[in-house]
């Protein structure tokens, strides 16, 4: 069977799979909508959460970015995996004991406002449409280059799945299908990364193979009757080839911490993260499940970097110094070299006219590949944009290591459906949980608390399901019609979770004196201060060397979250007390069951 | 029993809780702006025997996370003893 009947069958029967789960999950209360009955075993959670959190950038682009940054990765893999921590230690335990249904609930009660609560509910819409927008693509991707239909299509596609799901089973259809997509994802990443191993290292695990020896049936060839360490090898091969050595970093190191901690602090601070931890039944579940929520993250983490290193390896190896037409005794391109050079993800430029790829450091082109229609002397696709300063002849785009390892590994047809399926899990599981938060902060956060609270709870669902349904019309326009800065965004969501929620939500569970006046100020001039300076720097011209010192825009949700606290702090110190009803709240949720609590009060 | 008593307990409840949440913090900063990132540089002097890892990139890379998943179920099973301790176990 080819490739294309493989990818039907296997992302039909997934498709069919996560809607037999919704209609058997279907939500009939609004506590069902939004925390799924607050019933969800912290095992099930855990795998939801996974699912949930890696999205199609995790799958199908970090593993890519790790291979072309080298050591420099570690700040998302660090980054995106300590801010679970925070989230079990410092947040998941106390916002369970909470209870109620959003970020924007503990935001708006614990500051007694409800302006707190709309400045919480505008930062967790924006972020999560940030967000969703690029999984829409992702989705309209996977579709377009495994199953050859038209992007739109494909967006549309994913689009009626999710609102099937999403719109009839709410949190509970959610918290069960992506269990499943968790499952399905993980299977698609790990296979192609084990046959990987098994050729470049012989070792059976990447986490193994990745600091092991050449050998296997690629790995020799690589090895070259040496025996020498992966990773070794690696340094030397981008060393003569004028990279950095792999393993050691080219940013600065501040800028290494800052950007670490602002991708921890963002991931503990996502509203579509924090709101897993009200399905659980128990405070103890709630801690337990974000160990688990890690343990399946932790996962597909650790197997990145290996494959990443491996990708980067095979790719050096097979392309550098080799003819681009098939020459009979020569080093010559493989066959998905062209493959890829077709979809656009992947172009060469025969800058000194010898018929064979340079691939060394510098840009290749100037920006993305901008194709002419015209072949050049070998058959290459042609482009205008070409950088004449450096010698490097080749542009990949990152993409391609996930999507493309299996081919290039060479393995069998159904393993190349099957990360198609886990493509289009990753994004799905992650639009359906973002688009969850935009619908409960509208018909719960606004509707419910702010303007018409004496609506009924058959009301309140419906409005629910409308709201999620006019989520997911939205996140589809920004899908077939991306705006061109999405890729820049995301250092915005993370920053502004970074120095918004998080800050406020920390304080409101360990300092009492913590008040409205501090926080609703910290909150502002945190979020001033870091959109600022991404604006500045992203959308104005700003240029790397007016980095307050180095800082990158990615990083700057650090100080950001730095400045929120003190602001917080000192105006705090200031304003009238915090009530004491609150005062009672804070001690209600920082003790698991209710025995000093309010309510053994009354 | 009076209130004062059971506010004592929670008091205590509180503190024993942050101390735990510090020595696992100190951990979590140990191994990951610590190992991974500001000594990095010169734990890559030593390789993981056996292994092609230069410490600071394998704390960088991979050990950072192992021990992040271990500190979380290291955490709850400390906090449930707590709970048990104070008797604040939910049921």
């Amino acid at each position: 069977m080819d490739v294309q009947t493989w990818t039907f069958i296997i992302v039909g029967g997934t498709f069919a799979l996560y809607i037999g789960i919704a209609i058997k999950a279907r939500a009939s209360t609004t506590g069902d909508f939004y925390i799924a009955g607050g019933g969800v075993h912290p095992v099930v959670n855990g795998m939801a959460t996974g699912a949930d959190w890696m999205s199609a950038a995790s799958f199908i682009s970090m593993a890519g970015l790790i291979s072309f940054m080298g050591y420099d990765g570690a700040v998302y893999l660090m980054g995106w995996t300590g801010g679970y921590v925070l989230l079990a230690l410092l947040l998941a335990p106390y916002l369970r004991k909470f209870g109620k249904f959003t970020v924007p609930d503990f935001v708006g009660d614990r500051y007694y406002s409800n302006g707190a609560r709309i400045v919480a509910v505008v930062c967790a819409v924006f972020v999560s449409f940030t967000y969703v927008a690029g999984q829409m693509r992702g989705v309209g991707v996977v579709f377009s280059r495994f199953l050859e239909v038209d992007i739109n299509t494909g967006v549309a596609i994913g689009m009626a799945i999710v609102f099937f799901y999403a719109v009839l089973g709410g949190m509970k259809g959610i918290t069960y299908t992506q269990a499943a997509q968790y499952c399905v994802l993980i299977f698609a990443y790990l296979v192609p990364a084990i046959f990987i191993s098994i050729l470049l290292t012989d070792h059976l695990i990447p986490q193994i193979g990745f600091g092991g020896e050449l050998g296997g049936a690629i790995g020799t060839q690589v090895a070259d009757g040496e025996t020498i360490k992966l990773l070794d090898k690696l340094n030397q091969l981008n060393t003569d080839l004028g990279f950095a050595e792999y393993t050691s970093g080219k940013k600065s190191m501040l800028d290494v911490l800052c950007i670490t901690g602002a991708l921890m602090a963002g991931t503990a601070g996502l509203p579509h993260v924090i709101v897993r931890f009200y399905t659980v039944p128990k405070v103890r579940d709630a801690r337990i499940s974000a160990g688990w929520a890690l343990f399946f993250i932790a996962i597909l983490y650790t197997t990145a970097p290996a494959v990443a290193a491996f990708a980067r390896t095979n790719l050096i190896e097979t392309v550098s110094e080799a003819n681009y037409a098939q020459v009979e005794g020569e080093k010559s391109i493989p066959q998905w070299f062209k493959t890829w050079e077709d979809t656009g993800l992947l172009a060469w430029v025969d800058k000194n006219s010898d018929g064979k790829v340079q691939y060394v450091a510098g840009a290749a082109l100037a920006g993305k590949p901008s194709f002419t229609d015209q072949r050049g002397s070998h058959g290459e696709r042609l482009v205008s944009n070409a950088n004449p300063e450096t010698q490097n002849e080749l542009y990949v785009d990152r993409d391609i290591i996930v999507l493309a390892n299996p081919e290039i590994a060479d393995l069998p047809a159904w393993v190349i459906a099957l990360v198609a399926a886990g493509g289009l899990a990753a994004a799905l599981s992650t639009a359906a949980g973002l688009l969850l938060v935009v619908s409960t902060s509208i018909s719960h956060d606004l509707l419910k608390r702010v303007f018409v609270p004496s609506i009924t709870e058959k009301q309140e669902l419906l409005a629910a399901r409308i709201a999620a349904a006019f989520a997911v019309m939205i996140a589809g326009y920004f899908g077939i019609n991306p705006p061109g800065f999405v890729a820049q965004v995301v250092a915005f969501a993370f920053g502004l979770a970074a120095s918004s929620f998080f800050p406020a939500i920390i304080l409101g569970i360990f300092v009492k004196r913590a008040n409205r006046e501090g926080v609703i100020s910290g909150m502002l001039v945190g979020i001033t201060f870091t959109a600022s300076y991404i604006i500045y720097f992203k959308f104005m011209g700003g240029t790397a060397d007016q980095f307050w010192f180095g800082i990158s825009p990615e990083g700057i949700g650090s100080l950001g979250m730095v400045i929120n606290f003190i602001v917080a702090f000192v105006v705090s110190r200031f304003t009238p007390e915090t009530p004491k009803d609150v005062q009672e709240l804070v001690e209600h949720i920082r003790v698991p069951a209710g025995s000093s609590g309010p309510t053994a009060a009354h | 029993m009076t209130t004062g008593s059971k506010q004592d307990n929670a008091d205590r409840y509180w503190k024993r809780n942050l101390r735990i949440l510090f020595s696992l913090l100190a951990v979590w900063w140990l191994v990951s702006f610590g190992a991974g990132i500001l000594w990095a540089d010169s734990l890559d002097s030593i390789t993981i025997p056996g292994t092609g890892f230069k410490l600071g990139f394998w704390f960088a890379q991979q050990g950072s996370i192992y021990v992040f998943v271990a500190l979380i179920f290291i955490y709850s099973w400390l906090m449930n003893r707590l709970d048990r301790e104070f008797d604040v176990r939910e049921d």
